[in-house]
């Protein structure tokens, strides 16, 4: 049975179907990437999934357990991380303090909460960080506190929403290799990437949305290589390497 | 031996401390700003007083009774606004509404028996009666709340609950996002606010011994509570003690020695607050920790 499964979701804004008759699964273990061109509906399947918004069609389901109506505390509860595509940090609290309210949620003990976040901390490389304010930060490092905090709950299951956005290449594969590095660690990954070779190179399996419908679903060389995929998202020019 | 006049001074300052901390626990904390803290302080001294008048209660109990109450307005005002979202100004205004209903409400009920105001008669002159001769007294036992109060915001600050309120005022979305049921710990900081604010209701009464509705309900009070936590720090431990000092301070000097006109001390205490505010807008004690900071940065570099 798949961690996260989702059958026959829908969700309308008035008149838009920002997301129509989605289904996909989530093995555990896997890592899946979720892509699309822009108002393709990704960043509200992730909103649908952390319950920020309710489906108005169709079942969730996260380890046999249904998602439906329960709030995003309850669901960060259950096993589920996220981080923002446009990051939300606590902007009067130091990093180890941001880390340490995501590890508060498995550990009471302020202390032990903090040794936790810098372990955290550690694995993200923002150690140099710990009690610099989050604007003082550069775009990476906040994108890297966002992934801590998420982190820090010991999810499950982390939702990446954009994580290597506006980032440099060099800073782009820090990034995907501190992502592949949590994966080894025993966290399932869904991951909204508009950087295609990062994607691309860290899914196992890869999902493309369009106008809020599944256009394709397989392994990257069969979705780079799909003709519906190319027209709607690549473009022609790419080719897979 | 220090005056009376002194002492006066010196338990209003602990006073405005006292529940500028109460509030700094919802508003500077939990980053939900009331502006209607008054609705608490009046209901725990007309608990304690008509308790105390018509049926003896001794006030103390009564203190306890009117925090109590205090807690159950606190969770019906905090249900019903976190409930539909209520965030902001929106929030600072509707507790502004509840203060200025029960206001209304008691001015309604107590102008029929008490057209005067509501006299405390006096029944002894000792710690079991709450009621004293000599001011003295009152420093002490407003000393001993403010310590209590800070020693709480002190320990609450550094534990989860402290943490998780922080994480709600900077960013309820991702604070949710992590596990925290923010309307529950909303509705916490609520109750305990209230309750602390409302215990300060009842030793106002028993320091002036007669209550006027308009002074216990009225927005003079609640701009008041709100003011000494946000002039010292919100959010801060000492916060609310800096600002009391400073501005029970002010009030006096301007009081004492400003006056071209009537009124014009008013006019001075308004606008030494703006100038607070523009320039200093995460507080005094924020103000005075600058300097230190600076001076470290330049020995480290």
């Amino acid at each position: 049975m798949a961690l996260l499964e989702l059958a026959g979701v829908s969700r309308s804004f008035g008149g838009v179907r920002a997301v129509n008759a989605l289904s996909f699964a989530v093995p555990e273990g896997e890592i899946v990437g979720l892509i699309g061109p822009n108002g393709s509906g990704k960043t509200t399947v992730f909103n649908l999934i952390s319950g920020v918004f309710l489906p108005n069609q169709g079942t969730l389901t996260f380890a046999g357990a249904s998602l439906i109506g329960r709030k995003p505390h309850e669901i960060c509860r259950l096993g589920i991380g996220r981080t923002f595509q446009i990051v939300q940090p606590f902007n009067s609290l130091t990093v180890l303090e941001n880390v340490r309210v995501g590890a508060f949620r498995t550990i009471g003990d302020p202390d032990r909460a903090a040794h936790e976040a810098d372990a955290v901390l550690r694995l993200v490389g923002l150690s140099h960080k710990r009690e610099a304010l989050p604007p003082s930060l550069t775009i990476a490092d906040r994108k890297r506190l966002e992934l801590a905090r998420a982190l820090a709950t010991r999810p499950r299951l982390l939702l990446l929403d954009e994580v290597m956005a506006g980032l440099r290449p060099a800073e782009t594969l820090e990034m995907l290799e501190l992502a592949r590095r949590i994966h080894a660690s025993g966290v399932t990954l869904l991951v909204i990437e508009h950087v295609m070779r990062a994607v691309m190179s860290l899914s196992h399996r890869i999902l493309v949305l369009h106008h809020g419908e599944k256009l394709a679903e397989g392994t990257p060389q069969e979705v780079s290589r799909d003709p519906e995929v190319i027209r709607a998202y690549l473009g022609e020019e790419y080719r897979p390497a | 031996m220090p005056s009376q006049y002194v002492i006066h001074l010196a338990v209003m300052i602990l006073f405005f401390a006292y529940l500028g901390a109460a509030w700094n626990i919802l508003g500077g904390y939990a980053g939900q700003f009331s502006f209607g803290h008054a609705a608490f302080f009046g209901l725990g001294a007309y608990t304690s007083t008509l308790l105390h008048i018509h049926y003896g209660v001794s006030p103390w109990i009564g203190m306890a009774l009117g925090g109590l109450a205090g807690v159950l307005l606190g969770l019906g005002s905090g249900f019903l606004s976190f409930r539909y979202g209520l965030r902001g100004p929106y929030f600072a205004l509707v507790m502004l509404a509840f203060a200025e209903m029960l206001r209304l409400l008691f001015e309604t009920w107590m102008s029929r028996s008490y057209p005067l105001g509501l006299p405390i008669p006096l029944k002894g002159t000792s710690l079991l009666d709450f009621q004293f001769r000599d001011k003295g007294h009152y420093f002490y036992i407003i000393l001993v709340m403010l310590i209590a109060v800070t020693w709480l915001c002190h320990r609450l600050a550094r534990s989860r609950v402290g943490a998780y309120w922080m994480a709600i005022r900077d960013n309820e979305e991702a604070a949710q996002a992590l596990g925290i049921d923010a309307f529950a710990y909303k509705l916490l900081a609520m109750a305990i606010s209230a309750f602390l604010t409302a215990l300060g209701g009842t030793f106002y009464a028993q320091y002036f011994l007669t209550l006027e509705v308009n002074e216990l309900f009225g927005v003079q009070i609640s701009v008041e509570i709100l003011l000494s936590a946000i002039i010292g720090g919100a959010g801060t431990v000492f916060g609310p003690l800096v600002g009391a000092v400073a501005l029970q301070l002010l009030s006096e000097v301007t009081r004492v020695y400003v006056r071209a006109f009537s009124g014009f001390d008013l006019m001075v205490y308004g606008g030494v607050l703006i100038l607070v505010i523009i320039f200093l807008p995460q507080g005094l004690l924020e103000g005075m920790r600058r300097p230190y900071r600076a001076m470290a940065r330049a020995l480290s570099t």
